[in-house]
């Protein structure tokens, strides 16, 4: 067979983001039908740039979907190497594809290791699209349970947490990676029993605010608390008690599930870098907040801190939380990438787009084709987010 | 103000003797320290020799002991081992024993051995900071003017055709790491397969010799993920300014637009930026290591890297201690220079 | 350019229409103005926030921005006209031959730029003057709006003067050049009555001096009264009327400007025998403006099918040279015809004490700069011995400048924070130490408050239902979520609003309505004690009326003691049974309101009295104006607090004044003054304001 030329190339991708295209012009048809009830979310499609950057991210988004959950998109499978393929070009057929059943080409080629580089790709956007959201909320509500008393009270409180996150801050990030990341660390349990303590703020957060608005009625408080703490509590000790670490508790049979170890620490890390500042771009809405008359309005009703700095200052700082939201995902898929440029954290072989990045650099002067998919791959989505913020803020700024 | 810059320094020390513990301690925990003993002894150690060769070489003293004769402010340990040999942190490679002085931790300016280079990591430190000071020097060069002149121009006039056209550049290139930026540069300027081949790929020869085909890549690489962040920052600031009453009065004074932006609006909205700029650098450095490695250009952050991954504890602790200090006085020059453009704020 | 002589107008407006434009249509701001103003003239330019009054200074300035244009009409200034000129014109009128004074004189001053470099900027750009010359000229106009020592105050930043300094400041910029025309844009809005009379004076005195032209943009009709010779009154866009200050003050032609004139307190007002009336309605938007007459929808005097027709025409006013209206029912209507009588009851009588303050002190430490940290604690000293009783059913009017220390008065009695020293007794109980978190949920329902920002009152992303439920939740009032629903809903109606609001959020409303739902949710645990932190001081003058009595019907209804804090005289002596001054955190004078706004006074009251504008012909003030600004409260001067700025500080013999604090004295009837003179002289005081003796 022959290899492809570019428009075919093209015409062949094309083809088979097909599952994307057609999600993402349903979720767009619904959300431009219904974009007066919508809220914030509905006049983002007023605004161009938002349209734009929700476009970019939707793609990737619904790519991970479709890639990792129903095993489409993707020609090939992302670490099964093909004989014959190394660093072969974009385009080039697969040599029995015939016989074997699989796609016949690699469409834009393959890496050193024989592997297809679109493949990787696509599903490496699955590792991506999972870990850097999780991973921002997490600092959001770390972030959150710790800015708003620090604004709201002010006094030694604040200065001492503020003191904790600017040393967090003077950290070189990559040092602190470096540091953090290593198998010797690891096996000390270092980033277990930090994930059991970043995990805890969830439960934190939720507990308090189910609190703040129902301590006035116990009854109904305590049954909402149960109600909402209990499988929170469970998930939690599932998700800290981990196989063969230091934190290993609870019976296996009740462990349905482990998180990889390489995932965790790489997971743990980038909350502990992106936490302090969210906590201070917290602390500083709420500092401005707090002054409101409506904030004393509820002071003078004698309503409980936790109450005011959950439901009437968080809420009237939600705007600026979520345009830093949007570009806080796209910073974690960044720090992401760089720790997989260093090949920290995740397994070599992982098709994560900074790990690819990496290991397409080596031969970078010869065979370009393997390590800029990914890096394009990331700076569109990165962009997407940046430009999708943008709109958000925007749009948030015309109340 | 001198009262101000003392508090701020006495903040930064605090905050500096914190950073260097934690990086003290997590360098030191037991497996780095069992993988450097079976890397100096030798790799079929059994665990009770891994401990008694720890032990013999003051490894295994409390961790606040260890940090203290590091920093120097406690005598250096001297420790009979079980093999019958005196050793002592504080006793020199060409020096009696009896020379040896008691302290000899960072502050005595002893700051240990590195392992990996086989050198006195002060002099390696020396070397590889003067490296990478030539590349931030450049990096500054090129991006603090490109990003504000792109920032001041796309805000003078918000919503105008350049300030749109300035903004979306500024937003691609914040949404590009180095490392993509780097490899997409490499592949199209300096790549022997497809590439113009204008630059060269690698930066190692700049070490000695500096060109601009060597040399513009790293720096345009660190330069433009900076320049958008900055240049974003600088636009909004200015926008901001440019709506002000005053800048209102200034126009209905019959000061002209040139006049209205270089005198009435420019020093107003440089005060945010310039609090940006220098609270860049934590991750300037990010970047710096990032694109070290990515061009083969052995500064400072290579060297990290070649630390961290050979661990190279004695180097990793002495390059913490730099760029910690790095850090911190970038943000006490922001605090006092952010006192000095600003009039508002007035040190009694 | 030189001026050619023009002996017309200095300003000559022409049917001028001004558009803003959005991405999807062009909303009209100012429609069909026209106006001129004679050499040496003041023409004063009045109306609510939205009329459209400062789009016209803007449109004379040709500053309307990116969206803003003129889309019909002339402007001429001295026969040239402005809307045809160019840039470079344009620049050469602003700031030399027309300039302008803003609103705030804070926002308007460069804060990272020398005083003297922005004033010695305009002399240099207009008449190419030398640096020295331009200082010279920048040190002559700083002592002629006189403020002390110029040359010290030329290299001091914005930010070291004080708000009453900064807009001299402003003036004097704009004075620079000796222009035509000097535009005034609310000038003295966000200034304290006492710094606002001695800037009225100034504008008054340098306009005479310099025989400039000014034209007076205010929402004040007392200032204008006290500043113009010639007024326009502007409604949604239109002059609906113009003419001489006599001639619309006594004699006016338009519903709207009558109106506007029965919403405002004037000294004779009362709330039996001649009460405020509010305007019905809502200005409209500017894109929902009604067909035919403006305001006809608000009018009373509207006649279906004649008023809501086409666009209403600027009439002549028979017999009064000048004087136009927009009305098409000038000559129907009977405009001597008193407003229709409330037939509200007179007030029960007041009850027990409710609120008794003994000797309440608050000093707090001014936490040393944050940033930098260090130096000696200093302390501010924001309520001295404050000992008064409140009764039910009682309105004690709480009157005093920014500083005085009402507003930390407030924060201790609301529990916000605690007291230093003294007691405060609610009923009895002593309340002063505890914070409202600790407070019985009867104390804290006791005690409630109204805002005064009405933007800021309410929480942005809860609906105003949600709001008063959660009031009545927190109060423990009712016992199931139905009964508190529907106790939300009768508390709507209370105060006038329709039940659809309750699902609505703030922004939906327009700030008199946010302040009903304020005074709604204050009243949901049947307050005792209301305090009124200048409850309508931010709202528009027809909508003031409107809360105002809203407020005192609910409080005679429920026989709540209501603490009013006001800066504003006029609405204090209509509403008030009892008014205390307050000056420097001491309180001065304490009384009835007869006693309080009649001889004897203090010299601080004296002077606030004489500082407020009042919009009434009929009237003529003894004008008394203070020297320089409120002292600091942390660095208080020593003996009496109004020492530095009291015209009768002679009259005290031995300088006790500035050594020994007065004590309070009881005048007969009750009637308290912290002064050191002396009875005899006391009694020589005149009274501020007098009624002309011209029957209304």
């Amino acid at each position: 067979m022959e290899p492809l030329g570019w428009a075919d190339i093209t015409f062949r991708l094309l083809i088979r983001f097909t599952p994307v295209w057609i999600s993402l012009i349903a979720v767009f048809a619904l959300s431009i039908r219904f974009r007066r009830r919508l809220g914030l979310y509905g006049r983002l499609f007023g605004s161009p740039i938002g349209m734009v950057g929700f476009g970019v991210v939707m793609f990737w988004a619904l790519t991970a979907i479709h890639a990792g959950l129903f095993h489409l998109i993707a020609t090939h499978d992302p670490l099964t190497q093909i004989p014959g393929m190394k660093n072969s070009p974009p385009g080039t057929p697969v040599a029995d594809a015939r016989t074997s059943g699989a796609y016949a080409y690699f469409l834009l080629g393959g890496d050193n290791l024989a592997r297809d580089v679109f493949s990787r790709m696509v599903v490496g956007s699955g590792i991506v699209m999972l870990i850097a959201p999780l991973a921002t909320v997490f600092a959001f509500m770390v972030g959150i349970t710790l800015g708003l008393p620090a604004g709201y009270h002010g006094g030694r409180l604040d200065a001492g947490l503020s003191f904790i996150a600017n040393l967090i801050l003077a950290f070189p990030v990559i040092l602190l990676f470096y540091l953090l990341v290593t198998p010797e660390i690891v096996q000390t349990g270092l980033p277990s029993y930090m994930a059991a303590i970043l995990f805890v703020f969830p439960l934190v957060f939720v507990a308090v605010l189910v609190n703040a608005r129902l301590r006035i009625q116990p009854g109904k408080r305590n049954r909402v608390m149960a109600a909402t703490m209990t499988p929170l509590i469970l998930l939690y000790l599932v998700a800290v008690s981990q196989k063969d670490t230091a934190l290993s508790f609870l019976p296996a049979r009740l462990d349905p599930f482990d998180i990889p170890a390489g995932i965790l620490v790489v997971f743990v890390s980038v909350v502990f870098v992106n936490a302090p500042t969210v906590f201070r771009i917290v602390r500083g809405l709420t500092l401005d907040i707090r002054t409101r008359d409506y904030v004393a309005a509820a002071q003078t009703r004698g309503e409980g801190a936790w109450y005011i700095m959950l439901w009437e200052i968080l809420p009237n700082a939600r705007g600026p939380l979520i345009v830093d939201f949007c570009l806080r995902i796209g910073y974690t898929t960044i720090l992401l990438g760089t720790l997989g440029f260093f090949g920290l954290g995740l397994p070599p072989e992982s098709p994560d787009w900074g790990s690819t990045i990496n290991s397409g650099r080596k031969l970078l002067s010869i065979y370009p084709h393997s390590a800029l998919p990914p890096a394009f791959a990331l700076l569109s989505l990165v962009l997407g987010l940046n430009l999708l913020a943008d709109g958000l803020r925007e749009e948030s700024l015309k109340d | 103000m001198a009262t101000f810059i003392l508090r701020r320094t006495g903040t930064m020390i605090l905050t500096a003797l914190c950073l260097t513990f934690i990086v003290f301690f997590l360098t030191n925990l037991y497996p780095n320290l069992e993988k450097l003993a079976k890397t100096q002894g030798n790799f079929r150690m059994s665990d009770e020799e891994v401990a008694s060769w720890l032990g013999n070489r003051g490894f295994l003293q409390p961790m606040p002991v260890k940090y203290g004769q590091w920093l120097g402010i406690l005598p250096g340990y001297v420790i009979r081992g079980t093999d019958g040999v005196l050793r002592g942190k504080c006793f020199g490679r060409h020096m009696a024993r009896e020379d040896a002085p008691r302290f000899c931790g960072v502050l005595q300016g002893d700051w240990g051995y590195s392992l990996r280079f086989k050198d006195e990591v002060r002099a390696i430190v020396g070397v590889r900071l003067g490296l990478t000071g030539w590349l931030m020097l450049m990096v500054m060069a090129v991006m603090v003017p490109g990003a504000l002149v792109m920032g001041v121009l796309a805000g003078m006039r918000e919503g105008s055709r350049l300030d749109r056209t300035l903004s979306t550049v500024s937003i691609v290139t914040t949404a590009t790491p180095e490392y993509v930026s780097g490899v997409i540069f490499i592949a199209v300027f300096a790549s022997s397969a497809v590439g113009l081949k204008w630059f060269k790929g690698t930066a190692t020869a700049a070490m000695n010799d500096m060109t601009f085909q060597n040399f513009a890549l790293p720096v345009l690489t660190i330069s433009l993920y900076g320049m958008g962040y900055i240049a974003r920052m600088t636009r909004a600031s200015m926008a901001e300014v440019m709506t002000a009453q005053y800048i209102r009065t200034a126009r209905l004074k019959g000061v002209g637009f040139a006049g209205i932006v270089m005198k009435h609006a420019l020093r107003n909205a440089l005060i945010a930026p310039f609090t940006v700029i220098m609270l860049q650098f934590p991750w300037l450095l990010n970047g710096v290591v990032i694109t070290e490695t990515l061009f083969n250009y052995k500064g400072f952050g290579w060297a990290l890297v070649e630390a961290a991954g050979n661990n190279d504890i004695e180097l990793l602790l002495g390059i913490s201690v730099v760029s910690v200090i790095v850090v911190l006085s970038t943000q006490l020059i922001s605090d006092i220079g952010y006192v000095l453009l600003n009039p508002r704020i007035r040190v009694s | 350019m030189p001026t050619p002589e023009h002996d017309g107008p200095v300003l000559e407006i022409d049917r001028l229409s001004v558009s803003f434009f959005t991405r999807s249509r062009a909303i009209p701001a100012v429609m069909d103005f026209s106006l001129g103003i004679r050499p040496g003239e003041a023409v004063g330019l009045v109306g609510e926030s939205g009329c459209g009054k400062s789009t016209v200074a803007l449109a004379v300035m040709r500053d309307l921005g990116v969206n803003g244009r003129i889309v019909g009409g002339r402007i001429r200034f001295r026969g040239r006209d402005i809307t045809a000129m160019n840039d470079a014109q344009l620049r050469h009128l602003r700031g030399n031959e027309i300039a302008m004074v803003y609103q705030e004189p804070m926002a308007s001053l460069n804060p990272a730029m020398r005083i003297g470099r922005q004033l010695m900027e305009v002399p240099m750009i207009h008449h190419q003057k030398s640096r020295a010359e331009a200082r010279a000229l920048a040190l002559e106009m700083v002592a002629d709006v006189k403020l002390p020592d110029p040359r010290r105050i030329l290299e001091s930043y914005p930010h070291q003067l004080s708000g009453g300094q900064q807009q001299r400041i402003v003036i004097a910029m704009a004075l620079m050049s000796r222009p035509a025309l000097l535009i005034l844009d609310e000038p003295t809005t966000a200034l304290d009555v006492t710094v606002e009379a001695g800037i009225v004076r100034l504008i008054r005195d340098l306009g005479a001096k310099y025989g400039t032209s000014m034209l007076f943009i205010s929402h004040n009709l007392g200032l204008i009264l006290e500043t113009c010779d010639r007024i326009c009154v502007m409604y949604s866009g239109e002059a609906v009327e113009r003419g001489k200050i006599e001639d619309v003050f006594d004699r006016m032609r338009h519903p709207y400007t009558q109106a506007l004139f029965r919403a405002i307190p004037v000294p004779d007002a009362d709330r039996n025998t001649r009460p405020l009336v509010a305007i019905p309605g809502n200005f409209p938007l500017p894109d929902e403006r009604p067909r035919g007459c403006n305001f006809g929808p608000r009018c009373a005097y509207r006649v279906p099918g004649l008023c809501d027709q086409g666009r209403v025409p600027l009439q002549k006013v028979d017999g009064n040279k000048g004087h136009v209206s927009r009305c098409l029912r000038i000559a129907d209507i009977d405009w001597t015809a008193p407003p229709a009588a409330s037939g509200r009851g007179r007030k029960p009588g007041i009850g027990k004490v409710t609120l008794r303050v003994e000797r309440l002190k608050k000093y707090h430490d001014l936490a040393a700069n944050a940033l930098f940290g260090g130096g000696e604690r200093r302390v501010v000293r924001a309520n001295e011995t404050l000992s008064f009783d409140a009764h039910e059913g009682e309105t004690l009017a709480i009157v005093g400048e920014s500083g005085c220390g009402k507003s930390t008065f407030a924060r201790v009695l609301m529990g916000l924070e605690t007291a230093t020293e003294g007691r405060i007794l609610l009923h009895g109980n002593e309340i002063q130490d505890i914070a409202t978190g600790d407070r019985s949920r009867e104390t804290v329902s006791a005690i409630q408050m109204v805002f005064q920002n009405p933007f800021d009152t309410l929480n942005p992303s809860m609906t105003i239902g949600r709001q008063i439920l959660r009031a009545l939740e927190v109060f423990d009032i009712g016992n199931s979520h139905a009964q508190r629903h529907s106790r939300m809903l009768k508390l709507l109606d209370l105060v006038k609003l329709p039940r659809a609001f309750a699902d609505r959020l703030p922004r939906q409303l327009s700030g008199g309505q946010k302040q009903r739902v304020a005074i709604a949710r204050a009243f949901a645990g049947d307050a005792a004690v209301v305090l009124a932190d200048e409850p309508v001081s931010a709202l528009d003058v027809s909508v003031q009326a409107a809360v105002t009595e809203l407020l005192t019907d609910i409080q005679r209804d429920h026989g709540t003691t209501l603490l009013f804090i006001s800066h504003d005289l006029g609405i204090v002596r209509y509403l008030s049974d009892r008014v205390l001054v307050m000056y420097l955190g001491h309180i001065v004078e304490l009384g009835t309101t007869d006693q309080v706004f009649a001889p004897p006074y203090h010299p601080y009251t004296e002077a606030l009295l004489s500082a407020v504008p009042v919009a009434d012909t009929s009237f003529s003030k003894r004008e008394i104006v203070l020297e320089g600004d409120v002292p600091s409260a942390i660095d208080p001067p020593p003996g009496c607090p109004f020492q530095t700025r009291c015209r009768w500080k002679h009259r005290v013999a031995g300088g006790l004044c500035e050594t020994r604090v007065p004590p309070m004295r009881t005048l007969p009837g009750k009637h308290r003054i912290r002064c050191h003179l002396e009875d005899p002289i006391l009694g020589e005081m005149q009274p501020v304001i007098t009624a002309a003796g011209k029957a209304r």
